[in-house]
C-alpha cells in the first residue's frame, strides 16, 4: 500500500522512507516470540481463506447464502478469536500480566467450540 | 496492619453475606409487587399479545419444539394464515415452554396458564439482579444494590411485568441489562469466556424482542466512543469484536431475523466499526512496536494510502444501503430516527397507542423521582470516567431519545434510569456517611491513624466490598495519564495521607448531612410509595376483566369473556369472525374461531379491507364480509358503560387505514367540520357506515334516550334497523355486540329494489376487484 501512494513530487525520499519503515518493521516483528508468530500465521491463513470465499461468491454467485455466511464467518471468527489469544498470550501486553496462558487458551477453545456449533447449525 | 487486614477481610465477608442476603430480598420484592394483579383479580392472562404467545406456548407444549418451528397457523388472517414459527420471536414462549416442562418433569402439575401468568414476575427478580451485577461492574455494589431495588419496583418495568402480562418485553428486559453486563464485565475483565457468554446473551435477546437492534447499536456506538476519544484498549476489542462475529450467527439462527442479520442497515453499524477496530487496532499495534519516528513516517504514508481505500468502502457501503428499498430500513426503525415518519407514511403504526411519543406526566408516572436522579448520575459518572460509565452514559442519552419518540420505549429507559439513579443515591450516601462519620469523634478516636481509610471502607456495610479493590480497577480503565499517575502514586504511602487530607477537606457540615439523607431516604420513600401506588391500581388491570367503583360497591364487567365464550359455544368450528385486528388474538385464543386480521399487523391490505368495510355501508360492507367468507362480526361497545377504548373511538384509525389503500373511503366525509361526533350533527356517512350501526343498533332501548356515555352525547340516528345484519348476541354490559351476517337472498322481489341492484353491482364488483388484489 505504502508503494503505490507514491506519487508527490519527492518520489524518491518516499520510496527510500518507505524502505526505511518495511526494514523497521520487519526487524521489530522478527523479535516477536514464535509461539506469536505461529499464531499470526493462522489468522493470515484465515483471513486468506475468507477472502478466497468472497472471490468465489462474486464469480460463482451467493446462492446458499447461509452456506457463503457461515463460510465466510467461520473464517473471519476464528481469525478473530485467534487475534484474541494472540493479545492475551502476548507478553509484553501489561493488560494481562495475571492471565495465564493455559486459562486464555481454555476460554479460546471454549469460544471456538461455540463459534463451529453455531455455523454447523447454520450450514443447512 | 495484620489486624486490620483481617478486619477488612472479616467485613467484606460480612458485607458479601449481607449483600446476598439484600439480593435475595430485592428478587423477592420484584417478584411479589407484581401480584397485585393474581390478587386482585384472578391469575388470567393480560390484554393481546399475551394472549397470542399464550396461544403459542400452549401449542408448543402440546405439540414439540419441531412441530412449533413448522406451524402454519391458518386461524387467522383468513384465507391467507400465518406462518407462526418463521414470524415469530420464539424467546419467551421457549422459556416459559422449557419451565413448564421442567415443572412437569419435577412433577409439579402446574398448569401452562400459570407458568405463563408468573413468568413475567420471575423475569423480573433477575432483571433486578442482573441489573446489580451491571451497576457492580460500573461503580461498586453499593451502587449496584441500591439501583437493583429501584429497578424492582420502577412503574414503568412494572406496567410491562405484572403477573398475567405475558409479553416479549418481560424476558427480554432482563436479557437486555444482562447482555449489558457481559459486555461491560468483557470490557473490564477482558477475558474471552465472558465474550462467549455476551454473544449467548445477546443470542437470547434477539430470541426474544425486536428490540434487539438496540444492542447492536449501542455497543457499536460505545466502542466507536471509545476508539474516537483515545480510549481503545485490546479489551476493548477483545469485548467487541468476538460478539459481533458470533452475536451475527447467531441471529441469522433466528428464524424471524434470518438473513436481516447482515442484509438490512440496522445492523451495518456493527460491520462498519468492526472494520475500524481492526484497523485502530493493528494502528495500535504497529505503534508498539516501532519507534516513534518510524510511525511517523508510517502514518505519512498510509494516511494518503488509506484515505482513498476508506473513501471506496464508504462508497461502496452508501451504495449498498441506497440500493435497498427504503434505504434498508424498516418501518419501526424509520419511524424511531424521524418521529414524524409513522404518522405520514404507515397509519398502522401511527395508530397503535403504544407507538405515541410520551407525554410528560407520562415520564414522572413511569419513573418518578428517578427523573430527578438521573442527572446527579450522570456527573457521578463522569468522576471518574471509566470505559463502563461512559457506556452507561451513552445507553441513558439513547434511551431517553428513544422513549422520546414512544412510549413503549420508556422501558428501555427505565433500567438505565435505575442505573444511574442508584449511583447518584449511593455517591450521595456515601458522601454524607462518611462526613458524618469524620466528624463524630468517638470514632475518629478508635482509629486515628486510619480514619480515612477506615471510612471510605465502611461507610454502609453494602458499601465494604466496593473498597481498595473496585476503585483501582476503576482506576485503571481511566485515561492513561491517570493510570500512570496512580503507579507512581501506588510505590509510597504517602499519597493515602493526602488523599485523607483531601477527604477531610471535602466533609460537609454535620447538620447539613444529616438533613440531607434525611431528604434523600424521604425521596426514596415517595418513590416506594408511588411505585407500590402504580402496580396496585394503575397497572394491574388485565383489560379483559374490568372493574369500576361507584356508590353501590364495585362492579366487574366480564363482558370479553363472556362473549368469546358465547362464540366457542354457539358457533361451528370453522366459522370466520371479523372484528377490528385488536381482538384478533383474542378471539383466536380464547375463543378458538378463525379471525380475519389480528394484532400481528403484517399485512396492511388486509387490515385496510376489514376497516373500509366496517366503514361502508351496510351492503357494501356485507359483499365485502361474504366474499370473505365471514359469518359473524364482532364489534365492541363502550357507550352503555362508559368504556373508553371501544371501536367507535377507533374509528378514525379504521377509516384512515381503509383508505389509505382503497381511496373510496375519505376521511373527511366522517367528520363535520374537521371533528369527530356521532350526534346528530355527524354526516350521513358517518351514520349510514357499519360501524355506526353495529354500535348503536338498539341502543335507544336501553334508556330511551340513547345516552353515549362515552362520547357524552346523544347520538344522532337512534331508529333503524339492520337489512343486511341480525344481532345474535350482546353482553351483559353491551360492551361486546355479536352480529351474524344474514344468508343471501334467493331471489329479489320488487322492481325498485331490482334497479337498485342493477345500480349497485357496477360499484360493487369495482370494489371487488379493489378486494381481490391482495389475495
Amino acid at each position: 500500500m505504502a508503494r503505490t501512494s507514491s506519487s508527490s513530487p519527492s518520489s524518491s525520499s518516499i520510496t527510500k522512507d518507505a524502505q526505511d519503515l518495511l526494514r523497521a518493521l520487519w526487524s521489530a516483528y522478527s523479535a516477536t516470540p514464535t509461539n506469536l508468530k505461529i499464531i499470526d500465521l493462522y489468522v493470515a491463513f484465515a483471513v486468506f481463506t475468507a477472502l478466497l470465499q468472497v472471490v468465489y461468491m462474486a464469480l460463482v454467485g451467493t446462492f446458499p447464502f447461509n452456506s457463503f455466511l457461515s463460510g465466510v464467518l467461520s473464517c473471519v471468527g476464528t481469525a478473530v478469536l485467534a487475534v484474541c489469544l494472540r493479545i492475551q498470550v502476548n507478553k509484553e501486553n501489561k493488560e494481562f500480566k495475571d492471565l495465564a496462558p493455559e486459562r486464555a487458551f481454555a476460554d479460546f477453545v471454549l469460544c471456538n467450540v461455540v463459534l463451529h456449533l453455531v455455523i454447523i447449525n447454520f450450514l443447512g | 496492619m495484620a489486624a486490620t487486614d483481617a478486619q477488612t477481610s472479616l467485613r467484606h465477608a460480612f458485607g458479601n453475606v449481607l449483600a446476598f442476603f439484600i439480593l435475595i430480598l430485592i428478587g423477592v420484592l420484584a417478584f411479589s409487587i407484581r401480584l397485585f394483579s393474581v390478587i386482585k383479580y384472578e391469575s388470567v392472562i393480560h390484554e393481546f399479545d399475551p394472549y397470542f404467545n399464550y396461544r403459542v406456548t400452549q401449542f408448543l407444549t402440546k405439540n414439540g419444539i419441531y412441530d412449533f418451528w413448522n406451524w402454519f397457523d391458518d386461524r387467522t388472517w383468513y384465507p391467507l394464515g400465518r406462518v407462526i414459527g418463521g414470524t415469530v420471536y420464539p424467546g419467551l414462549t421457549l422459556t416459559a415452554g422449557t419451565l413448564w416442562w421442567i415443572l412437569n418433569s419435577l412433577n409439579i402439575p402446574l398448569s401452562v396458564e400459570t407458568v405463563c401468568v408468573f413468568t413475567a414476575p420471575i423475569f423480573s427478580a433477575f432483571a433486578s439482579w442482573a441489573t446489580y451485577l451491571l451497576t457492580k461492574e460500573v461503580k461498586g455494589p453499593g451502587a449496584g444494590l441500591t439501583a437493583a431495588v429501584l429497578l424492582a419496583m420502577v412503574p414503568s418495568y412494572i406496567s410491562r411485568s405484572v403477573a398475567g402480562s405475558y409479553d416479549n418485553e418481560a424476558v427480554a428486559i432482563f436479557a437486555l441489562i444482562f447482555t449489558f453486563y457481559l459486555y461491560i464485565k468483557t470490557l473490564n475483565t477482558g477475558s474471552l469466556f465472558y465474550a462467549t457468554l455476551n454473544s449467548i446473551a445477546y443470542f437470547y435477546m434477539v430470541c426474544s424482542w425486536g428490540g434487539y437492534t438496540f444492542i447492536i447499536n449501542l455497543i457499536p456506538m460505545h466502542a466507536l466512543l471509545c476508539i474516537v476519544t483515545g480510549r481503545y484498549s485490546s479489551r476493548l476489542y477483545i469485548a467487541y469484536a468476538p460478539l459481533i462475529v458470533l452475536g451475527t450467527l447467531l441471529a441469522a439462527l433466528v428464524p424471524v431475523v434470518g438473513f436481516n442479520a447482515v442484509m438490512t442497515s440496522e445492523h451495518f453499524a456493527s460491520f462498519l466499526v468492526f472494520i475500524l477496530i481492526h484497523v485502530v487496532a493493528l494502528v495500535y499495534y504497529i505503534k508498539g512496536i516501532l519507534s516513534p519516528k518510524m510511525f511517523k513516517v508510517a502514518v505519512a504514508l498510509v494516511v494518503s494510502g488509506g484515505l482513498a481505500v476508506c473513501f471506496a468502502m464508504i462508497a461502496v457501503l452508501v451504495a449498498m444501503v441506497a440500493s435497498s428499498p427504503t434505504m434498508g430500513w424498516s418501518g419501526r426503525s424509520l419511524s424511531l430516527l424521524d418521529p414524524t415518519y409513522a404518522s405520514k407514511y404507515i397509519p398502522i403504526i401511527a395508530s397503535v397507542s403504544e407507538h405515541q411519543p410520551p407525554t410528560w406526566p407520562s415520564y414522572f408516572m413511569d419513573i418518578n423521582v428517578l427523573a430527578f436522579l438521573v442527572p446527579a448520575g450522570i456527573i457521578a459518572c463522569f468522576s471518574p470516567l471509566s470505559d463502563a460509565s461512559s457506556f452507561v452514559i451513552l445507553y441513558i442519552v439513547t434511551s431517553v431519545y428513544f422513549s422520546g419518540v414512544m412510549v413503549r420505549l420508556m422501558l428501555v429507559l427505565a433500567p438505565a434510569a435505575c442505573i444511574l439513579s442508584g449511583i447518584a443515591l449511593s455517591q450521595a450516601f456515601d458522601v454524607f456517611t462518611r462526613s458524618i462519620k469524620l466528624q463524630l469523634p468517638s470514632l475518629s478516636i478508635d482509629s486515628p491513624v486510619d480514619a480515612g481509610d477506615g471510612s471510605s471502607e465502611s461507610v454502609v456495610p453494602d458499601d465494604t466490598v466496593k473498597t481498595d479493590k473496585t476503585e483501582d480497577t476503576q482506576k485503571e480503565r481511566t485515561s492513561k495519564k491517570s493510570r500512570s499517575r496512580k503507579s507512581s502514586s501506588e510505590s509510597v504511602e504517602k499519597p493515602s495521607s493526602k488523599s485523607q487530607i483531601k477527604k477531610r477537606l471535602s466533609v460537609l457540615p454535620l447538620e447539613t448531612s444529616i438533613i440531607a439523607i434525611v431528604l434523600l431516604v424521604l425521596l426514596g420513600a415517595f418513590y416506594v410509595v408511588h411505585s407500590v401506588w402504580a402496580a396496585a391500581e394503575a397497572y394491574s388491570a388485565p383489560s379483559i376483566v374490568l372493574t369500576s367503583h361507584s356508590h353501590d360497591g364495585l362492579h366487574v364487567f366480564d363482558d370479553f369473556r363472556e362473549a368469546y365464550a358465547w362464540l366457542s359455544h354457539n358457533t361451528e368450528v370453522d366459522d370466520k369472525v371479523a372484528s377490528w385486528w385488536d381482538y384478533g388474538y383474542q378471539t383466536t385464543a380464547m375463543a378458538n374461531r378463525t379471525v380475519i386480521v389480528d394484532n400481528n399487523t403484517w399485512n396492511n391490505t388486509h387490515i385496510a379491507t376489514v376497516g373500509t368495510a366496517m366503514s361502508s355501508p351496510e351492503k357494501a360492507a356485507w359483499e365485502i364480509f361474504h366474499s370473505l367468507d365471514v359469518k359473524y362480526v364482532l364489534v365492541v361497545f363502550g357507550g352503555l358503560v362508559g368504556y373508553p377504548s371501544d371501536d367507535i373511538n377507533k374509528f378514525l384509525w379504521m377509516v384512515r387505514i381503509g383508505g389509505g389503500v382503497f381511496p373510496h373511503i375519505k376521511e373527511p366525509d366522517y367528520l363535520r367540520d374537521g371533528q369527530y361526533r356521532i350526534d346528530n350533527m355527524a354526516t350521513p356517512t358517518m351514520l349510514n357506515c357499519l360501524m355506526y350501526k353495529l354500535s348503536y343498533y338498539r341502543f335507544v332501548e336501553t334508556d330511551g334516550k340513547a345516552f353515549d356515555r362515552v362520547r357524552r352525547t346523544e347520538i344522532g340516528k337512534k331508529h333503524f334497523k339492520l337489512t343486511h345484519f341480525e344481532e345474535v348476541f350482546t353482553t351483559h354490559h353491551w360492551m361486546v355486540r355479536i352480529y351474524k351476517l344474514k344468508p343471501p337472498k334467493n331471489r329479489i322481489r320488487g322492481k325498485t329494489k331490482k334497479s337498485k341492484s342493477k345500480a349497485n353491482p357496477k360499484t360493487v364488483s369495482k370494489r371487488k376487484e379493489l378486494k381481490r388484489n391482495p389475495f
